[in-house]
């Protein structure tokens, strides 16, 4: 495995915002068990072209995102390949915190009592974020909740299983283009703790290995392997 | 949920027919009904829903299925904004359930779908795309074209979290109708696709009918 090149810890309740290079990686690892990441990727060369998870989630024939799904660019290109994941089963349908649901379902600490240990919505987390890059709310596309596992029964109910939380849980995303990436570490909305959960999540970066022709993401639906060749001709200049 | 209504197509103040590969804009007043009807059959009718007001607010598939703890939309589905107020009620659905996962087509995922060679096939979002440019009264962008509703698709969720594009459950005659609890635009692709059965390869015309009450 490659050097690690960067090391730091996203505190629970917090945002961040960072551009990865094409050909980097970044782990993310749940320390605790139940923290809840959530994930908006953009073309910095272009903000228009945004994470796209009906895409994602069509081109792949999957409700979840797991080892060798794709996350798709609007214009048909990968942002990032899911190349390592132990969690298994990662949300990208249920939006993020409301501040409407923040203050109905919390106690909601105020940064003038509780300085760091205060209760962000994810929905506020976001356009923090957003506003750094000219963006706004019209914006803010279905996002990513990683280490959250939402299925569905029969008759298409939403179940937030909160038995899936794993102390140590990782998910490595390779990035494929260059991309912006915003980060929260709120709640995911269906979490039903009484408390608003505080989790922190583990980041560290690292330089990918090259994209082999017989790579697993790559190869995990044919239509991976198209999109990747939509990322050569963005990347010959077409 | 089927549920049918009592509505009169002569009542309607508004009528139109929508061929496949159009695209079809207006203002929905508060406490008027639209009526989408699948004249044909296993059509799909790709749908977005802005505040009339203020456009940043807009139909918000995430926050309508998760408020409402279900992934199909039928009669009984508030369709929530992306800042949780209630846009439309589904009033009224003979079809049973519509998707709102699957997203649109659009010309450079039919690449990623279907074959690079297909980049030029017409496309729900290229739709969307000239009706921005079209009418730019409306104050719509690319940024605006978000996660829609497919009406009268079928995408059926496997519980091991599968996601699969079923032949249509619609028919001719089959419609569903919304009733406006804000000023609302209504923009309607009606889809184009021919490369899977999400419109039994056969893209048809719908129709719009709108009432007062």
């Amino acid at each position: 495995m490659n050097e690690s090149l960067y090391n730091t810890l996203l505190p629970g309740s917090a945002h961040w915002s960072l551009r990865v290079r094409r050909g980097m990686q970044l782990r993310f690892t749940d320390q605790e068990g139940g923290a809840n990441l959530s994930v908006l990727m953009y073309n910095p060369e272009m903000l228009l072209e945004r994470y796209n998870a009906p895409d994602s989630l069509k081109g792949q024939h999957t409700f979840k995102l797991s080892k060798g799904n794709c996350l798709y660019s609007d214009m048909g290109r990968v942002f990032a390949s899911i190349v390592e994941d132990d969690f298994g089963w990662h949300d990208t349908v249920c939006g993020t915190l409301s501040e409407k649901t923040l203050k109905e379902k919390y106690a909601v600490r105020s940064y003038q009592d509780c300085h760091n240990q205060w209760t962000l919505s994810g929905e506020h987390s976001f356009l923090t974020e957003l506003a750094k890059y000219g963006l706004t709310e019209r914006d803010m596309a279905a996002n990513l909740n990683l280490f959250s596992r939402v299925t569905t029964d029969d008759d298409g109910n939403l179940v937030f299983d909160a038995s899936a939380a794993t102390p140590g849980a990782s998910i490595t995303l390779r990035f494929e283009m260059d991309t912006l990436v915003i980060l929260h570490t709120c709640p995911h909305p269906l979490n039903p703790s009484e408390e608003y959960p505080m989790k922190p999540v583990q980041i560290e970066m690292r330089k990918a290995d090259p994209v082999a022709d017989d790579d697993y993401c790559k190869n995990f639906r044919p239509e991976n392997g198209r999109a990747f060749e939509n990322n050569r001709l963005y990347h010959l200049g077409l | 949920m089927i549920k049918e209504s009592t509505r009169q197509p002569e009542q309607a103040c508004f009528r139109e027919v929508v061929a496949a590969g159009d695209y079809f804009i207006r203002t929905i007043k508060k406490g008027q009904t639209v009526r989408l009807l699948d004249l044909e059959g296993n059509q799909a009718a790709d749908t977005l829903f802005y505040s009339a007001e203020d456009p940043a607010e807009r139909y918000s598939a995430m926050d309508t299925i998760r408020e409402q703890g279900n992934v199909y939309l039928t009669a009984g589905t508030t369709l929530m904004s992306n800042r949780m107020n209630p846009l439309l009620e589904i009033v009224a659905d003979t079809c049973g359930r519509h998707d709102t996962l699957g997203g649109a087509c659009a010309t450079e995922s039919n690449t990623v779908r279907y074959d690079l060679e297909k980049r030029c096939m017409h496309a729900c979002r290229d739709s969307w795309m000239l009706a921005v440019n079209e009418h730019p009264e409306f104050h719509l962008a690319k940024q605006d074209i978000t996660h829609n509703i497919n009406f009268f698709m079928n995408v059926p969720v496997t519980a091991d979290g599968g996601l699969t594009f079923e032949d249509g459950i619609s028919a001719p005659g089959k419609y569903v109708e919304l009733t406006a609890r804000m000023d609302t635009v209504i923009l309607i692709s009606n889809c184009p696709q021919l490369n899977n059965p999400c419109n039994g390869y056969n893209p048809t015309p719908i129709e719009v009918l709108i009432w007062n009450d």
